[in-house]
């Protein structure tokens, strides 16, 4: 159902944002705070069911690439995410009908939003991550056989480039990061031009609104004595992610990060509460896998989160440190995002994981029996 | 010898100390003026326990004094907020989220400049020197005396704060200039923000810091001054002068370590029971556990470390109320006139005080005056009470384990010696003035937190050459060398950027060296 995101919408959606951002994604504080601004500006924002989307629509999504640490101090000009679309605009000859989120966790979910309430154009309830993930290839879209290029990343400055890499995606994401470098760390792209149909056949729906929803429940569990953690999987239920529950509860003993590939790779080791009990979890800017006592329980593409043990708000993996306390909570991905296809280009395998993809609610019957 | 004193909002508490024994402690009412109540608190002092004025080594003081002043929006300066940055940042100028009533409370103007660094330490933009020109002759006309200093990535590079500070002081002498790269972390609007509430403050604290320096030595005193700041560290009157933002949350801190010290216990839940609210936090090795959330100050983000801090309006002076047999305590209180209207002292409000005396729990003012109290009540009353502050240790406690949980501050007399969830309850000595002791015992600390390169096979190195620059820092602060630790090291590195960049925050804490006069 199409709805108007209102300045009281923010803070929900910024909390279910992070939450999906499963560990990275970035902040998204500085995301909520461009928002606010446009929206006192320029008033509410149409957010589209997708299922109205028709074949005259031209959905452009807009994003913001580069390196979290890099955005909080080097805040945008504003004109970066615009000066992007149109350049793409330009360069295919058409006006945009709508923006969408690639990513629906993290600060991304909130830089379409910006560029729909500066533009006075909706953006579409849907994304091509379901969750974040560090590469631009790693989409639905993608799996499902939209090419992203051409691709226009733009800086503050109003220069701007078109990447034009056929259909190999992922030598676009390498083009628009060592160009992103260049620019300062953060670049802000507009890709995966589509129509209506095609944004319904490869598109997860409705995530925005599930970081609203999720949100939400967070903030009312936590005004009304309810633990956040049930109120989330009960919330989850009813959605295309289906399973949500705590795998662990502990404190972080210790975080070890390191920087491969111009990626943050690591691990966080949790102990648990009166227990020898640990759990670890691997990170590639995201979380992509968590075991307890070496036994698998969560692989990527499903969701780990961390929660902060009282509040129930999500942690990312940067802010990880030593003797937090927090809840390990996974979250099973929709099943678009399960199919063969879908996990050769961001499952297990895809971050140098020798382990099979197996459902995490499978392995929490195993885990349980 | 050493004396902690805490302004509170009620009372000022005076601690004398000599090495780790407690000599003396006074508690007198805080007057409006500051200074004059720690007058008062040095003669009580001095008339409790006579002392030679010039074997006191150092004076440490805690103050509320200026996070009050932000929370009230009062005896605050016109400030003005210069960010170097364009064309970058301008989507979020400064004072951007700031509430409407503290931007009119400093004539808050912001100022977007060229200027700021990139990551990698290239130039956004050069300094234009026109542009600053012109922004020095209007705030000029405007008449604003403080300033706060932006650029992007200070904390890796700051010259170019600095070289607009000193053109700016060029044009205007007597200028007060606040820079971000000395006030906060990376993180442009948190630091931006810290910056601004400090230049706001700065006049403030000239009038309060030249007023606690005369005080003392009017009073005889050729102590060294320090204030204390945030993470339970010292410093000397002169910076605080500098940097008053510094000492926003030094009052729980010192509570805390004040228990900690009087306790003997290094872990645990302090309740720190004040006039109108009981403060729950928790300590862990001994310093307090710091709050995960980016900090909130009188509805400004910023990113102080702050003790992790919960409070329910429950104090000595709570207001207590039965309606249909349904006893409440607080939140409302009759604060510093509980020596008026509480039932003890002749009044007619029933209190938590009055219930704590009819109990036999304490005893201050007049017993006879509650000697009628309905038993029923006062148990009901006291139930509520230890109670709700269970509750909120609870909340607190992040283990199933029971905590120990020390008890200080004046209004503590209203808690049992045993809690729910409590592994055992402690009423150190001298709770009363746990915070003044805090305040005394505090040490000094040094931070580093910069963005490093850091090449293949040289993280060690780089970690050493960081730590000791921290502990340079905490030495340079005062601290005796041989006591300085390191209690704090993270690094986070900055993803998909080349050459290892690795931001690396190290924080290192000794023991004042105490000058022989």
């Amino acid at each position: 159902m199409a709805f108007d995101l209102t300045i009281d919408d923010l803070g929900d959606l910024v909390r279910g944002a992070a939450l999906l951002g499963t560990g990275g994604g970035g902040d998204p504080e500085i995301g909520r705070a461009l928002v606010a601004e446009a929206l006192r500006a320029h008033g509410p924002i149409r957010v589209l069911d997708p299922s109205e989307l028709t074949s005259d629509d031209l959905v452009i999504p807009t994003a913001l690439v580069g390196a979290p640490s890099v955005l909080v101090e080097r805040l945008p000009r504003g004109n970066e995410p615009i000066d992007a679309l149109r350049r793409l605009e330009q360069h295919l000859g058409r006006k945009a009908t709508a923006t969408m989120p690639i990513e629906c966790g993290g600060i991304n979910s909130t830089i379409p939003l910006y560029v729909a309430a500066r533009l006075g154009i909706p953006v579409v309830d849907a994304d091509g991550m379901g969750r974040a993930f560090p590469e631009l290839q790693m989409e639905t879209f993608a799996v499902y056989g939209v090419p992203g290029s051409p691709l226009a990343i733009a800086d503050e400055r109003g220069h701007t480039a078109i990447v034009q890499t056929g259909d190999d995606n992922k030598k676009m994401e390498s083009w628009a990061r060592a160009i992103t470098i260049r620019m300062g760390g953060v670049g802000y792209i507009a890709e995966y031009a589509m129509d209506g149909p095609t944004v319904q056949r490869t598109a997860i729906p409705y995530t925005l609104s599930l970081a609203l929803r999720l949100g939400r429940t967070i903030r009312t569990a936590r005004s009304n004595h309810r633990d956040p953690a049930d109120a989330l999987r009960d919330e989850l239920a009813g959605t295309l992610y289906q399973h949500g529950a705590v795998i662990f509860t502990g404190k972080v003993v210790d975080v070890e990060r390191s920087t491969e590939g111009g990626f943050t790779r690591g691990s966080a080791r949790l102990a648990a509460f009166g227990s020898e009990s640990t759990c670890v979890i691997e990170f590639q800017n995201e979380y992509l896998v968590a075991r307890v006592d070496g036994q698998t329980r969560v692989l990527v593409p499903d969701l780990i989160t961390t929660l902060h043990l009282e509040t129930g708000e999500p942690i990312t993996a940067e802010s990880l440190r030593y003797g937090q306390r927090v809840r390990v909570f996974a979250i099973s991905t929709p099943e678009v995002m399960r199919t063969p296809e879908a996990l050769a280009t961001f499952g297990p395998a895809a971050f140098g994981l020798a382990e099979e993809f197996v459902p995490f609610e499978e392995l929490a019957a195993v885990a349980a029996s | 010898m050493r004396i902690g004193i805490d302004v509170g909002g009620t009372n000022t508490d005076a601690v004398l100390l000599d090495g780790t024994s407690v000599l003396a402690e006074t508690k007198m009412a805080t007057s409006n003026d500051v200074t004059s109540g720690i007058i008062n608190a040095l003669d009580e002092l001095h008339r409790v326990r006579p002392f030679p004025t010039e074997s006191v080594q150092a004076v440490m003081i805690g103050t509320t004094h200026f996070i009050n002043a932000i929370v009230e929006a009062d005896r605050l300066s016109p400030t003005a907020a210069i960010r170097l940055g364009l064309p970058a940042t301008a989507a979020l100028p400064p004072l951007v989220g700031w509430p409407d009533r503290l931007v009119t409370a400093i004539r808050g103007r912001g100022y977007l400049c060229h200027g700021g660094h990139e990551f990698d330490g290239r130039l956004i933009s050069p300094i234009n020197r026109a542009e600053l020109l012109r922004v020095a002759e209007e705030l000029s006309s405007l008449g604003i005396r403080s300033i706060a200093i932006s650029s992007v990535f200070s904390p890796v590079n700051a010259e170019m704060e600095q070289e607009a500070a000193s053109l700016l002081l060029e044009q205007l002498p007597g200028l007060h200039v606040s820079m971000s790269h000395e006030i906060g972390r990376m993180g442009l609007l948190e630091r931006e923000n810290a910056t601004i509430i400090n230049a706001s403050l700065r006049e403030l604290a000239e009038n309060v810091c030249t007023g606690l320096a005369q005080a003392l030595s009017t009073a005889g005193f050729s102590a060294a001054l320090y204030l204390s700041q945030n993470d339970g560290t010292l410093m000397d009157v002169d910076y605080a002068r500098d940097y008053p933002v510094a000492t926003f949350a030094s009052g729980p801190t010192n509570s805390m370590r004040g228990a900690a010290f009087l306790s003997g216990l290094e872990t645990c839940a302090v309740v720190d029971v004040g006039g109108t609210t009981s403060d729950v936090g928790i300590l862990q090795g001994g310093f307090p556990r710091e709050a995960t959330a980016e900090a909130s100050v009188g509805g400004v983000r910023t990113n102080f470390r702050m003790p992790d801090v919960l409070s329910v309006g429950i104090g000595g002076g709570s207001r207590v109320r039965s309606t249909d047999g349904q006893v409440t305590v607080g939140p409302d209180s009759v604060g510093y006139r509980l020596h008026e209207q509480a039932m003890v002292f002749g009044g007619t409000t029933l209190t938590a005080t009055d219930v704590a005396v009819a109990a036999g729990r304490a005893d201050v003012g007049d017993a006879s005056l509650v000697r009628d109290l309905d038993p029923a009540l006062v148990r009901a009353c006291l139930d509520v009470i230890a109670g709700d502050v269970s509750s909120v240790v609870d909340r607190m406690r992040t283990s199933p384990a029971p905590l120990p949980v020390a008890l200080v501050g004046g209004g503590s007399i209203l808690l049992p010696d045993e809690l729910d969830g409590a592994a055992k309850v402690f009423r150190p000595d001298h709770f009363a003035v746990a915070n003044a002791i805090g305040a005394a015992i505090a040490q000094v600390g040094g931070e580093v937190d910069r963005i490093f390169a850091v090449p293949p096979g040289q993280r060690d190195d780089v970690l050493d050459t960081a730590k000791q620059e921290a502990v340079d820092r905490a030495v340079a602060a005062g601290a005796e060398a041989t006591s300085v630790e390191i209690v704090d090291v993270d690094e986070v590195p900055i993803a998909y950027l080349p050459g290892n960049a690795t931001r690396i925050r190290v924080r290192a804490v000794g023991d004042l060296t105490l000058r022989t006069s």
